[in-house]
Order: C-alpha cells, then structure tokens, then sequence
C-alpha cells in the first residue's frame, strides 16, 4: 500500500482503463467528430444561403453552444432525455458543441478560397450550383482537413467530461479503481499516458498533413 | 581607442587615417553550399564614402549585414579601426569573439534599411531616442533634444508623436535616417534605402544623405542602384561580380570609363545609355 | 413558471457564491497560464538545446495528458505522496498549467511571426536581448497572440464547470441543486445564460485589449474611438473625409 509507484496496481488498472478507451473514449471521438464535420458543413452552408436575419439568429446560436460549457450541455441532455442512453447523449452533444467550431472553419475555408477562383468560375459561365460544388467547396474542405482533426483530439481530450452524466470513460474507470482501492496514483497517471500516447503522434502527424494539404496559391 | 599593440593607434589624430575604419581579410560567407563571398579583401579608410555596386545576388548586401554582425562569418576577419569584430587569430588559431566585445564595436556602426524597420510600437520620437537612452545611458531629456534636432534636420519637425505606420515611405526612411544617427555612429551602413521608395521620393531621402556626406564625417559604406547618388557622394566605388572585387576607382573613372568589362556591361545596363555615361547636371 | 422563479430568487446567493467561485477558477487559472505561456513560450526558442527541449516537452506532456486528468492528479494523486493542496489550488494550478501550455505555443508563435527586419533593427541599434524582447519584440507580439488567448481563457471558463469533482461548489454545482426545485430546462438554462455572458464580456475586454494594442503599433482606431457610438451623421462625416 505504500510507496510511489504499485506495479500491481498499475497492472490491475490497466485492463480497466484501456477497455473504457476503446469502447467509450475513441466511439465517442470517432463518431462526434463525423457529426461535427457534417453537421459543421451544414451550418457553414445554411448560413451563407438564407436571409441576413436567419443567418444572424444561427450564428448567435452557435456562438451561444460554443461560448458555454460542454459540462452544463451534457447535464442539460441528461436530465431532459432520461430515457436516453448516457453514451449516445454524450455522443450527439459532442458532435453538435464541436460542430460549431466546425462551421467557423468552414466559413473561413471558403472565405480562403481567393476570388480569382470566383471570377474564373464566372468567366467559364460555370452555374452557381456547379461553382460551389466542383470548385469552391473541394478547394475550402482540403484547408479545413486539419483543422477537423485537431479538433477530433481536442474532443478526445474532453471525453472525460462524460464521466459526469455517469459515463464510465477512461477517468471515470480510474477513479472507481481508486476509489476502491484507496490508491488513485496509478489509474489516474496511467489514464493520462493513454491520453498523451494517443495524442501526441496524432497531433504529430496532422501538422504534417497540414503542410501537405497546403495549396501555394 | 583600438588596442596600443596596433601600431597606427599611437600615432594620433594626424595619422589615424592609416587604421581603416573597416578591413575585410580574407573573408568568406556561405550560406549552405552557396559561396556568396569568397577570399574578400578590401579596406575603407576612416570618413570615406564607398559605394558597393553590381549585379543583384553579387553579395553587395551580404558584405553590410556583415559589418552589422546580421550574419555569421564563415571564415576570415573583419577588423573596424584594427579591431576584430567578430573573430580573431590568438595563438594561431581563429576564435570567435564575445558577445560582450562585439557589442562595444557594433555601438560604433549604424545602419539604414531597405525597409526601414521602425518599431511600429513606438511613436517617432521613441523610436529615435530608444537606443541613445537605453543602450547608450543618455538622459531622456538629452536624447529627446538631439532627436528633434535630427528631425528638423531630415525635414520632419513636426512628426515626433506620430506613430511610423501613418508615415509615408519616404518618411519613414527620414525617421530611419534620424534613428541611425542618433546613435552617433561612426560608421553607417545604407543597405538599398531608396528601393522600396516610390520614384518621386527618393530624391528627398537621398537629397539628406547627400547633405549628411557633406556635413559630417562618418565613414559611409553604401549599396544602391542610384548611380547618381554614388557618384555626388561617394570617394570610391567597388564593383562586385561573383562575390569579389573586380574594380575599383574614383566614381569619376569607375562611370565614365570604367576598365573591366564586367563594369562596362553593368553600368551599360542599369543605365541604360549607350555610352554608359551619366548625364551632368 | 411562478415557482421556477421563485426557486431562483431563493437559489440566487448561493448561485452568485458558485458565480464568484468559477469567476476565481478562471482569472487566477488565467494569470497562471499567461505566467507559463510567456516562460515556456521564450524557453522553446532558445537556443540552449537542453533547456529548449525541456520547454517543449513539458508544454508537449500538459497539452497531451487532458485537463481532467490533470485536475484529479492534483487533488486525488498528490495527498498520496504527502501534499494535499486546497481544492481551489488544485483547480487553478490544473487549469493553469494545461491552458498555459497552450498559449505557450500561441506565445512562441507570435514572437516568431515578427518580422525579421524588427529584429535586425535592435541589433544595429546594440539593444541587449531582453531589451530587444521586453521594448520591441514582445509588445509586437502581444497584438497578434490576443485571439487565440481569448479562445483559451473561454476554453479555460469552459473548462471550470468539472471542479465539483473536486469539491468545488461553483456555479454548475449549485444550478445542479437548482434542477431539484425547478423544471430541468430553466435550471440549465439560467446556468447556460449565466456562462455565455460571462464569456461575453470577457470576450469584449479582450477584443478591447487587442484594439488598444493596435492602436498603439498605428493600426486602427483608438480604444476612445472604437467605443464611441457611431451616429449616422459622424459615420456620414467619417464616409465623407474618405470621399
């Protein structure tokens, strides 16, 4: 019981710790992330084709789920879904709050495409429709590649905000350990590891895709 | 004072021209594979004016970030009033110098930008008074004196709270001009500060210059592609092909009847006359 | 609706104490990131290798090892090894130490997006190093990496709302007991109305500290000017001088 460091309780936690990692923290990442690269897309779209006044009452309420904590969301969910699976909460609130972040970058994706792309669509008397679709959009999704992914590690990052709506992420599984063994030492240093083993070669290799995608214009 | 081993120093006022104010030997930069300068030798005596020309990419600019210690030395030396500035020969061996050491030569050299490079988080006269106060120890009082006449003196009197973004070009070449000098340079380099002026302005800019060449005596070594600013001011101009010398002479000979044949095509080409002259006015 | 109503203004002094506890989360976090931001973010540009790895590693491991993780290390692990710190402790220093190095990469990329010239003028002018940093350089600096420290210090508000884990009672622990009195939709929405002003003013000090630091390197409008109400006629004027 004493000591810096339990090996055995390390290798008891493990197990744990890395069956909560595959079956919560990287569902929830994986499929979040597709929602907020979707839903994201959506919004970008919708608000640059309806009224000023629509746009304007998106763009509050995006900035709204943004600018307020994912902890509050996830409680919010919660307690009006009750008959809702925990993970699946997690999961859409996930998406939708990181989908506006997403509706940024798309935004200012498509504001980096240069006008010259625009002119030259006008001056080939390519439609509208086809502008977007063919030119515009190909050119601004390419740019927000990265982007996409850092906030996928962002997002993996804030999956142990679940363990508040009960969800036994990694965190959560190393508290119970700890709890249950009065020694928190090794589980929650062990969760940590699995979080920076994880990210870190992933945030590695999105800045050198970041490098790759970049077009000299 | 230079050190008493040299044996011009002792020699006093009357003979200190014998020490050049600047000395290349044997100098050699490279950056990477890209030999820009090699085996250069050359010297500026104390209170000339002299003018670098030549061909873009033949190291002219190269030589004054030298001088600015902006780049390393790859080899040689470089001695200013028979001080090594960056490195030395001790026991036979080239050190590099210290930090410390460099500093109190570097105090002695000025320099003038090609774009001009003011601190755009401080007004004019913060910008001139900077270093005199914070690097030199003048009083703020003192400094802000000399800095409104340097102002007045570059036609700017009136432009010592203004921030150097609202300045025009030109302007701010004035207060670049005024910010050098303030530091009582001996020696000021001017690294092409005409070129990224419009046309009609850079007859103001050069116009101070010309009027500085002739009221003090700072030794001046200059790049610029106005040859008719390097012939009113300058005493000597070196042509540079290659990284080296290939001519050198009084502005007179070097345009109106230049040796080489590098020189000939050069000047022929910036000036585009058929002579290669340049008109007298 | 009436009781809901009446449930809050019951509720409300425990809601400002949860209030002025997040509000202490997030500036004492804030001052504490801005402190590391600055030493890892100059650390990482030495040019002692040592040292510079050493900066880039711990911004690497505080960045990669998620806040949660962090916060609980500090208030569940560090009484095992004999140092048991006040829950607020723990939350600030977590806060701090996973935000800061963040900024820290904000920091360190500013100052290299300086322009070289800036660099080159305080050499030909002998300026020392830290002169160059502290009078040139860094106030430069300091108007580029305003954005995405504001994006961090929401973040960082943001991330306050788990610190009942650590015995904290801020303000979602005490909407939490709000729920039990009301519909669950006013609770959470009064918490949520609450936080996002918070985020908004905070937003709008930063965006003023960031017209200040422009104005100060020549672009744009003074803060005094920026504030000022536009009426149509001096926006007629201000459209007429450009004219």
């Amino acid at each position: 019981m004493n000591g810096l460091w339990d090996w055995d309780a390390a290798w008891a936690v493990l197990p744990e710790l890395l069956l909560a990692f595959v079956q919560v923290t990287l569902i929830v990442t994986v499929l979040s992330t597709a929602i907020a690269a979707v839903l994201g897309l959506f919004i970008a779209i919708l608000r640059m084709s309806v009224p000023k006044p629509i746009a304007a009452v998106i763009t509050f309420i995006g900035d709204f789920i943004r600018m307020t904590p994912i902890v509050v969301q996830l409680l919010f969910a919660y307690w009006t879904f009750l008959t809702i699976e925990p993970l699946t909460i997690g999961i859409v609130v996930f998406g939708i709050h990181y989908s506006t972040y997403m509706a940024e970058v798309y935004r200012a994706g498509i504001d980096s495409v240069p006008k010259g792309q625009w002119e030259a669509t006008t001056a080939l008397s390519m439609s509208k429709r086809r502008a977007w679709t063919a030119v515009i959009v190909p050119q601004a999704l390419r740019a927000t590649v990265p982007a996409l992914g850092n906030y996928a590690i962002s997002m993996f990052k804030d999956t142990p905000f679940l363990l508040t709506i009960g969800v036994v992420e990694m965190v959560r599984a190393g508290l119970t350990f700890g709890g249950n063994n009065f020694r928190y030492m090794e589980a929650i240093t062990l969760a940590g590891v699995i979080f920076l083993l994880a990210s870190y070669p992933t945030s590695l290799l999105i800045s050198r895709l970041e490098k790759r995608l970049a077009y000299n214009y | 004072m230079p050190t008493t081993t040299d044996p011009h120093a002792a020699a006093g006022d009357g003979t200190a021209a014998a020490v050049p104010a600047i000395r290349f030997e044997n100098v050699e930069k490279r950056f990477g594979d890209n030999v820009v300068l090699k085996d250069l030798n050359f010297e500026v005596a104390k209170g000339d004016r002299v003018t670098l020309i030549g061909p873009s990419g033949s190291g002219k600019t190269t030589i004054l970030r030298l001088v600015m210690t902006l780049e390393s030395l790859s080899d040689g030396y470089i001695y200013i009033d028979g001080e090594p500035l960056t490195h030395e020969l001790r026991d036979g061996k080239r050190v590099a110098r210290s930090e410390k050491a460099q500093k109190q030569i570097r105090k002695r050299i000025g320099m003038v930008f090609q774009q001009f490079n003011l601190f755009p988080n401080m007004t004019v006269l913060e910008n001139i008074i900077e270093a005199p106060v914070h690097v030199l120890g003048q009083s703020k009082a003192e400094a802000t004196k000399r800095a409104m006449e340097l102002l007045e003196s570059v036609g700017l009197p009136g432009k010592a709270n203004a921030h150097p973004l609202q300045l025009s070009g030109g302007q701010q070449q004035r207060v670049a001009i005024a910010r050098a000098l303030a530091m009582d340079p001996d020696i000021l380099l001017l690294d092409e500060v005409t070129s990224a002026l419009d046309p009609e302005i850079v007859g103001e800019v050069l116009g101070i210059l010309r009027h500085i060449a002739e009221t003090t005596d700072i030794t001046m070594l200059i790049v610029t592609h106005e040859m008719q600013f390097a012939r009113d001011v300058s005493n000597r101009v070196m042509m540079f092909d290659g990284g080296r010398v290939v001519e050198e002479a009084t502005p007179d000979v070097m345009f109106t009847n230049p040796q080489h044949e590098r020189t000939q095509a050069f000047l022929h080409a910036v000036l585009g006359s058929g002579d290669g002259h340049i008109g007298t006015h | 609706m009436e009781s809901n109503f009446e449930a809050l203004a019951e509720a409300w002094p425990r809601i400002l104490d949860g209030l002025w506890i997040t509000l202490q989360l997030t500036l004492g976090g804030a001052l504490l990131a801005m402190v590391i931001a600055v030493v890892l973010g100059l650390g990482s540009r030495l040019h002692n290798i040592v040292l510079r790895g050493l900066c880039r590693a711990i911004m690497e491991f505080f960045r990669g090892t998620s806040l949660v993780v962090q916060l609980f290390f500090f208030f569940f692990v560090l009484p095992q090894l004999g140092l048991a710190l006040p829950a607020m402790v723990c939350g600030i220093l977590g806060l701090g130490l996973n935000y800061g190095a963040y900024a820290a990469e904000v920091v360190r990329g500013s100052i290299n997006s300086v322009p070289t010239g800036q660099w080159e003028a305080t050499t030909a002018l002998s300026m020392s190093k830290s002169q160059q940093m502290i009078r040139v350089i860094f106030p430069q600096a300091w108007a580029l990496m305003i954005p995405s420290l504001t994006n961090y210090l929401i973040h960082m508000l943001k991330g306050t709302a788990i610190v009942s884990f650590i015995t904290l009672a801020d303000l979602t622990y005490h909407t939490e007991q709000l729920r039990e009195q009301t519909d669950t939709f006013f609770a959470y929405g009064v918490s949520l109305v609450i936080y996002f002003v918070i985020a908004y003013i905070l937003t709008l000090i930063m965006n003023a500290l960031e017209v200040r630091a422009k104005h100060r390197l020549g672009r744009g409008e003074s803060l005094r000017e920026a504030l000022t109400p536009k009426t149509p006629e001096t926006a007629a004027a201000e459209g007429g001088r450009k004219a």
